[in-house]
């Protein structure tokens, strides 16, 4: 009973409850996908889904396809994204939380209901939907995710570093390129990691923009589980588990910032 | 004199394209809702198509029947609407309290525990949603159990507990411990120390995260099309996708995300100017 008892005031224990339901509803899951991918409708080991993923140059192409314009959405944004958190973070602005909240708003409008919005844009201004549109909705739903983390790093950095370099004889140029890009590297990394992964995986925003004209590997992955029936879900399983493998090789590759990782966004 | 209003000059000019800079973005990144907020003042079926000013959306919406067209709004928004703020609030108040345990658990683990349940919790956040739903779905397939409101608000509380943990965490680490210990050395029973001085501490950790919370669970869509099952189930973002699917979106929800939109942006200006004052007045 006492035992019980110390097991009970320990606080250790209390993340038990977490750690078993983490366990059951992440782990395990996790699992699954792998065992589907290895096994046929029958439960018996198989490679033949992979096999078949890399033997049809079509969903290979989509795979390729995918990443490149995930990478070009991610450079995009870190282009359009730097200058402005660098801008927020250093003009004194009379209110810049406001600034801040004016550039997260958007993401509390249900991102298919803005994409869908930026449909209707493109047909008003006459403009075809397609690649370029596609890769305009991507920028535009994924921005903000860029600048935000951009933008915290900026702001903590330490303004002493920048007035020594300065009086050290650094030209305006020097600071920037040495001291100010360095230190933001780490609100780099998570901009890249919370742009590139939701973009590599996307599924339901590729089809609203291109009218279904471009398919990529998200919506490969979704039509193999709700369109393929039973008979598609171990190869389903197979494309998830290259996803989950690229996904984990990002985030191992940025992981100098596993901290702060999104922790500012309220 | 001169090279000083110079560089004067200079920064001005640099400060005002910064600005323009800024305004341009914001410009290009509201224009779609602002499209929405528009086009909700006008009855026509799809945007850009405006047919004169009225308040008829929002007529219809608040009376769930479109008089100009003589039918009832379809009845699958309201449950979908419904449907989204149950399992919003069931699974955040979940997350909550799951996130928070878990967080006082976390803290007082050594080391290479913690390391180890972190790791599992940084998991759900960067996973992207498809494979979130898609390994849920396959759990659930496998186990047999049948799709619907329970495994929508399970799978919710999956993602979004890892931020209430991420929220709380905070508050733990800069808490001073000895307070905790000082009300036990004078005399508080464990649960009252935690219920008086640990929970009061943690509160605004435990607000955020509900909050946020909400706003994920909301605004989620790949986690919930995967587990929501076949048998009807519908929450505000799988009902968009599949008016979307369909052709035409339902008017009336021009006119609710405006709604929602004021609402959020009204709020956020109020919390904002108040810690404004709060902040000058220290």
């Amino acid at each position: 009973m006492s035992k019980l008892l110390s097991i009970f005031g320990s606080r250790r224990t209390w993340a038990w409850p977490y750690v078993l339901f983490m366990l059951c509803f992440v782990i395990l899951p996790l699992i699954l996908i792998a065992f589907y991918a290895f096994t046929d409708a029958a439960g018996a080991f198989t490679i033949q889904n992979f096999v078949s993923f890399f033997s049809k140059s079509e969903a290979v192409n989509t795979f390729i396809y995918s990443i490149a314009i995930a990478l070009i959405t991610t450079i995009i944004c870190i282009l359009i994204g730097y200058p402005a958190a660098y801008i927020m973070a250093m003009q004194s602005f009379r209110t810049p939380q406001v600034m801040a909240i004016l550039f997260i708003l958007p993401m509390w409008i249900n991102f298919l209901l803005r994409t869908i919005a930026t449909v209707e844009l493109f047909h008003m201004f006459g403009l075809p939907l397609g690649e370029g549109a596609l890769i305009f909705g991507l920028v535009y739903d994924f921005l903000p995710f860029m600048i935000y983390p951009i933008y915290n790093t900026l702001q903590k950095l330490d303004t002493n570093l920048i007035e020594a370099a300065q009086d050290l004889g650094a030209s305006q140029r020097k600071v920037f390129t040495k001291i100010i890009i360095p230190l933001s590297m780490p609100g780099v990394y998570s901009g890249i990691i919370m742009v590139f992964m939701p973009t590599v995986s996307t599924f339901a925003i590729s089809e609203l923009l291109t009218h279904n004209k471009i398919t990529l590997f998200g919506s490969l992955i979704q039509r193999s589980f709700s369109e393929g029936g039973i008979t598609m879900w171990n190869y389903g399983a197979a494309l998830s588990l290259i996803l989950l493998v690229i996904i984990g090789l990002t985030s191992f590759l940025g992981q100098n910032d596993h901290e702060n990782h999104e922790g500012g966004l309220v | 004199m001169s090279t000083g209003s110079m560089t004067e000059r200079r920064g001005l000019i640099s400060r005002i394209a910064g600005q323009a800079y800024l305004w341009l973005i914001l410009i290009v990144l509201y224009a779609p809702i602002l499209l929405i907020f528009v086009f909700s003042f006008t009855n026509s079926k799809v945007i850009g198509n405006w047919t004169g000013f009225t308040f008829g959306l929002y007529e219809n919406l608040f009376s769930g029947y479109d008089y100009s067209a003589q039918v009832q709004v379809d009845p699958n928004l309201y449950r979908a609407i419904f449907y989204t703020v149950v399992i919003a609030l069931t699974s955040a108040f979940f997350a909550t309290f799951i996130g928070t345990l878990a967080s006082i658990g976390i803290y007082n683990m050594r080391h290479r525990e913690r390391r180890i349940v972190n790791f599992m919790n940084s998991i759900p956040m960067i996973n992207p949603d498809i494979l979130t739903g898609i390994s849920l779905f396959l759990l659930f397939v496998f186990l047999g159990i049948s799709r619907g409101l329970g495994t929508v608000i399970i799978a919710h509380v999956v993602f979004c507990t890892p931020y209430v943990v991420l929220s709380v965490m905070p508050r733990l680490t800069q808490m001073n411990p000895n307070i905790y210990e000082a009300a036990l050395d004078l005399g508080a029973t464990p649960w009252q120390a935690l219920r008086k001085v640990l929970l009061p501490e943690l509160l605004p950790g435990m607000i955020s995260g509900f909050i946020l919370s909400l706003t994920l669970s909301i605004d989620d869509f790949g986690v919930t099309f995967f587990t929501k099952g076949s048998n009807g189930l519908e929450t505000l973002s799988t009902f968009i996708y599949a008016d979307a699917r369909k052709g035409g979106l339902t008017p009336e929800l021009r006119p609710l995300f405006s709604i929602i939109f004021l609402t959020i942006l009204i709020g956020l200006l109020i919390i904002n100017i108040r810690t404004n004052k709060q902040s000058t007045k220290k």
